[in-house]
């Protein structure tokens, strides 16, 4: 399961796009949950949205290999 | 896609030109074009350029949401949304929404409330550089 970094969460993971693999991933809240361990740093971001195929996703929303997930930190465009 | 609509984000400048053409109707006598521009300073720094990252696909998809609520909840005819992406210099234009309608006050409406709800939900990040280094802008108001 690949995950897309943009913007400050990039540069806090360290990756463009971070791969998780073996991993118990089922929900948006899983995903957080691993990401939080594997990227402690993540954690300097007061919150940060997740998307999963393009669209923003609750914590409850199903997660599955082959979504094309992102990691939406606070957006600035404008 | 709606054709009453247009998005479009670009590494290109951008232009008002090409945004008004759009919006412009026969049926139209009330135009809004708000432009965003790329500033000198922020909280007492000073700014020398910005760099904009896109989350293109998505940022595309957000954007035409954001338009087709703009043609469901105000009487307005057309609305285009350019979005300028990469390095961008002071004085150029970041962002561009052009409204058009029968009549002003629903396009100065529209026109408010897209630029609003792109500052909220679209998945674009702006990189501040200042004298002092840069940085990512986020939880602006």
């Amino acid at each position: 399961m690949d995950v897309l970094c943009f913007g400050i969460a990039r540069d806090l993971t360290g990756q463009r796009r971070v791969s998780l693999n073996e991993v118990d991933i089922h929900t948006v809240a899983d995903l957080r949950k691993e990401l939080g361990h594997r990227f402690p740093e993540l954690g300097r971001l007061s919150v940060y949205m997740v998307a999963v195929n393009e669209n923003y996703a609750l914590d409850h929303d199903p997660v599955k290999d082959g979504d094309e997930i992102a990691i939406i930190p606070p957006v600035s465009g404008g | 896609m709606n054709k009453n609509t247009h998005i479009h984000i670009s590494s290109e400048p951008l232009s008002i030109d090409e945004a008004y053409g759009f919006v412009l109707d026969e049926s139209c006598g009330g135009n809004c074009l708000f432009i965003g521009t790329a500033r000198n300073h922020n909280k007492g720094e000073k700014v020398t350029h910005l760099d904009f990252e896109t989350y293109e696909s998505m940022a595309i998809k957000e954007l035409e949401k954001i338009a087709e609520r703009c043609l469901e909840q105000f009487d307005i005819q057309k609305i285009r949304i350019d979005h300028r992406k990469g390095e961008v210099g002071l004085k150029d234009i970041a962002v561009i929404i052009a409204v058009s309608a029968v009549h002003r006050k629903a396009a100065f409406e529209a026109c408010e409330y897209a630029i609003d709800e792109l500052k909220k939900s679209v998945p674009i990040w702006k990189k501040e550089y200042l004298e002092s280094g840069a940085h990512w802008v986020s939880d602006r108001p």
